[in-house]
């Protein structure tokens, strides 16, 4: 990530959070705005954030994934799908199903992932094309058994959706607490202490995205692992040859990577809301392979990009709370489908490169033929 | 001596080839067909009884066949946008929204025209204005994509999904606003009805198949005919196969690249038209919805070959519009359809799954669908 990207990312997001303080400013005091907004625009992003982290790993391994999409989509279902099963049909306390259920999203879209990679790698199917058929099928596979399993003939539940075991309890940090001694009596003290607690309340899975960024970050760049996946993406002939199993390597970085789009569909089921819908994840897959390219197919980088689009995700919802103080000559903004326009303009504007142009890892998308 | 040998050995190539592009699309269809049997019957189903009504539903009478027909119309031009997409180097997913797009500024033509104007119109006017106008907005749509690929390497992949949920929004947007059916009774996102001289006719009296469908024919014919007879058709497949070699040879590649998604995105605004002015005579919100992906399917079953993309549109229109008798004999939800087409495309996509399971040897012949993100 050069000076340029970053301010461009810093130079947006300044942007998204003014309009939001310049009209929500008569309702609320615009520190409660920035706090809100900001800790809106972290949760938002955590899907994006893992969706990007899941191909910075596929292709710094050299395999393009552009079955994200299809991986959320499908782990979304079976986390949710499988805490309900935990919860209602085997008893256990609601907590524990949940964790399952996490568990469960995991595990899906790692399967998915063995998936892509069998196809890409053993059979070397064009990557693309691969990963469109994972979408497709994802698609098919959660509408038909939402369908099947909840209302098909002989469905256990007996033709309702019963309830999920619930969502993620959010962590509370107690930077609140931490300053009652120091703010004393002063109320408005307290009260800016707590505007800005809210951006450090988070529910786990918005915590470990951003844990996992890090990780993956020293991961790729400052371990031996790392330096394996990398020159199979950039170079698999020479790593090849010094020893270094390019078919294992691939095949653990795409499942690795389907782990992490597997814990980003946890979080639209498990984290944000009980329940899930056909074709909830709504593009987030293809905005966070927008992420990954505009942060050249560096965590760190990705994750910068995602906050953009998480922010731009945010506005729309702001612009809903707000939506009776919208003055008049904005009054497009109190339009959802116009306002909602903004991460889809904002990823094909990024892929313009007009911001300056990033590199794939070479062989990315190149099959390994020995 | 030498040339018989030479002429037996390429009918024999000639042979070859064609049954294999026969064979392993069928032989995927078949493999597809016996796991979704499976999948029914691991779920309580009957296998046996769901495609009996998946035929009967489809091919069982007159009006089975004419419903048939029109479900295949909008897949042989959205089928055909792909594939002409693939002929030249570049995929479009795009085509749901390209499609949604020419449905909404076709409805637009169709209902309003006249009301601008001030006077009717002659069919013979109106339906030709309203059909192509649709048609030019899907390739504009797409076209945007094509000028962003050539200009500054904008990958098309991702540009035309992020146009998918702009035209998702936009239309979104009209149907709940101005274009809203104002009658006092309709509560649904739709525009109102299309003049009469908007409508294409039905073929026969009873049945709602309707010229539409000779047209999306007529118009398979044209692209092959464009791809294989003209110098544009040559230039398409030159960039598609390889564009360095295209460059060298004087070929305006930047230019084939927008052409080719213009064409790609007129197509599938043509399958969204003709759903307009044809079928529905008026835009619904939805209605559209995995067309666009029906038609990668379809495109890639087809081997991107204008006939082949007509029989595989036939076979997708079948399973969809023999869903409803599956779903009325077996009580098996028609989302079972989808999960049998993702595997025909899986099968037919993984080529090399099925040369794997019917020990089928390759040519050792690659086809180049896509490249990476190329940059």
């Amino acid at each position: 990530m050069d000076w340029k990207r970053f301010s461009f990312i810093g130079l947006i997001i300044v942007v998204l959070f003014g309009v939001v303080v310049m009209v929500g400013q008569v309702k609320q005091p615009p520190l409660l705005i920035i706090t809100s907004m900001l800790a809106t625009t972290i949760a938002v992003a955590t899907p994006l954030t893992l969706g990007a982290l899941s191909g910075v790993f596929c292709e710094r391994a050299g395999v393009v994934n552009i079955g994200i999409e299809g991986m959320m989509l499908t782990a979304a279902f079976f986390g949710w799908l499988g805490g309900i099963y935990m919860f209602h049909l085997f008893g256990l306390p609601a907590g524990v199903s949940i964790a399952f259920g996490v568990f469960f999203a995991i595990l899906t879209g790692g399967l998915m992932a063995l998936l892509h990679a069998v196809l890409s790698i053993t059979f070397k199917v064009d990557q693309i094309i691969g990963g469109t058929v994972i979408n497709i099928l994802a698609v098919g596979l959660t509408g038909f058994l939402n369908r099947q399993l909840f209302f098909g003939k002989g469905s256990v539940f007996g033709g309702t959706v019963p309830g999920s075991p619930g969502v993620l309890p959010t962590i509370h940090v107690p930077i609140t607490e931490l300053f009652n001694s120091v703010c004393g009596a002063s109320a408005n003290c307290l009260q800016n202490v707590q505007a800005i607690n809210r951006v450090f309340d988070q529910k786990p899975i918005a915590i470990s995205a951003i844990l996992l960024v890090f990780i993956s970050h020293y991961v790729l760049f400052n371990t031996r692992w790392g330096l394996r996946t990398r020159a199979v993406g950039e170079h698999p002939k020479a790593a090849d040859t010094v020893g270094i199993n390019v078919v294992k390597m691939r095949y653990a970085n795409v499942i690795i990577g389907g782990m992490f789009a597997g814990l980003a569909g946890a979080y639209f089921t498990i984290e944000s809301v009980p329940s899930f819908e056909p074709l909830l994840t709504n593009g987030r897959g293809f905005i966070s392979l927008a992420a990954m390219i505009f942060g050249n197919w560096t965590p760190i980088g990705a994750w910068a990009a995602a906050l953009v689009f998480g922010a731009s995700q945010a506005l729309l919802i702001n612009m809903q709370i707000f939506r009776d103080v919208i003055p008049p000559q904005w009054s497009f903004l109190q339009e959802s489908y116009i306002v909602g326009l903004t991460p889809y303009i904002l990823t094909m504007f990024i892929l313009t490169g007009i911001i300056g142009k990033t590199t794939p890892p070479a062989a990315d998308g190149v099959p390994y033929e020995k | 001596m030498q040339s018989e040998k030479q002429s037996i050995s390429l009918t024999k190539r000639i042979l070859q080839s064609i049954s294999e592009a026969i064979l392993i699309p069928f032989l995927a269809i078949l493999t597809a067909v016996i796991i979704g049997g499976i999948i029914i019957w691991f779920v309580g189903g009957d296998p046996i009884l769901a495609y009996k009504g998946l035929i009967q539903g489809s091919m069982g009478s007159k009006k089975a066949w004419s419903e048939t027909a029109i479900w295949a119309t909008p897949y042989i031009f959205a089928g055909l946008a792909v594939a002409l997409a693939f002929k030249g180097g570049l995929f479009n997913i795009g085509a749901e929204g390209q499609l949604a797009v020419g449905a909404v500024f076709s409805a637009l033509i169709g209902y309003a025209l006249p009301g601008w104007l001030g006077f009717d119109l002659p069919a013979i006017i109106h339906l030709p204005l309203t059909i192509l106008f649709g048609m030019l907005m899907g390739g504009v749509w797409a076209g945007i994509v094509g000028a962003l690929k050539a200009y500054t390497g904008g990958h098309e992949v991702i540009n035309t999904i992020m146009m998918n949920y702009i035209a998702l929004n936009t239309t979104s947007y009209l149907l709940n606003g101005i274009m809203k059916d104002k009658s006092p009774t309709n509560v649904i996102a739709r525009t109102p009805l299309i003049a009469e001289s908007a409508r294409i006719p039905a073929i026969f009296d009873g049945l709602r198949v309707h010229w539409g469908f000779i047209l999306a024919l007529l118009v398979a014919f044209l692209i092959w005919w464009l791809l294989n007879k003209t110098t544009l058709g040559f230039e398409i497949r030159t960039v598609g196969l390889n564009p360095d070699a295209a460059q060298y040879a004087g070929i305006n590649v930047k230019r084939t690249i927008i052409v080719t998604m213009l064409l790609s995105g007129m197509l599938a605004g043509l399958a969204g038209s003709i759903e307009v002015t044809g079928l529905n005579y008026r835009h619904e919100l939805g209605f559209s919805i995995g067309y666009g992906y029906d038609a990668i399917a379809i495109a890639l079953l087809g081997r991107s070959h204008p006939l082949g993309v007509v029989l595989a549109a036939f076979l997708f229109a079948a399973m969809r519009n023999g869903a409803t008798r599956m779903q009325f004999l077996t009580q098996l939800p028609v989302d079972l359809i989808s999960m049998i087409q993702a595997l025909i495309l899986l099968f037919v996509a993984a080529d090399a799954i099925i040369r794997y399971i019917y020990r089928i040897k390759s040519k050792g012949e690659r086809v180049v669908l896509t490249r990476g993100w190329g940059g």
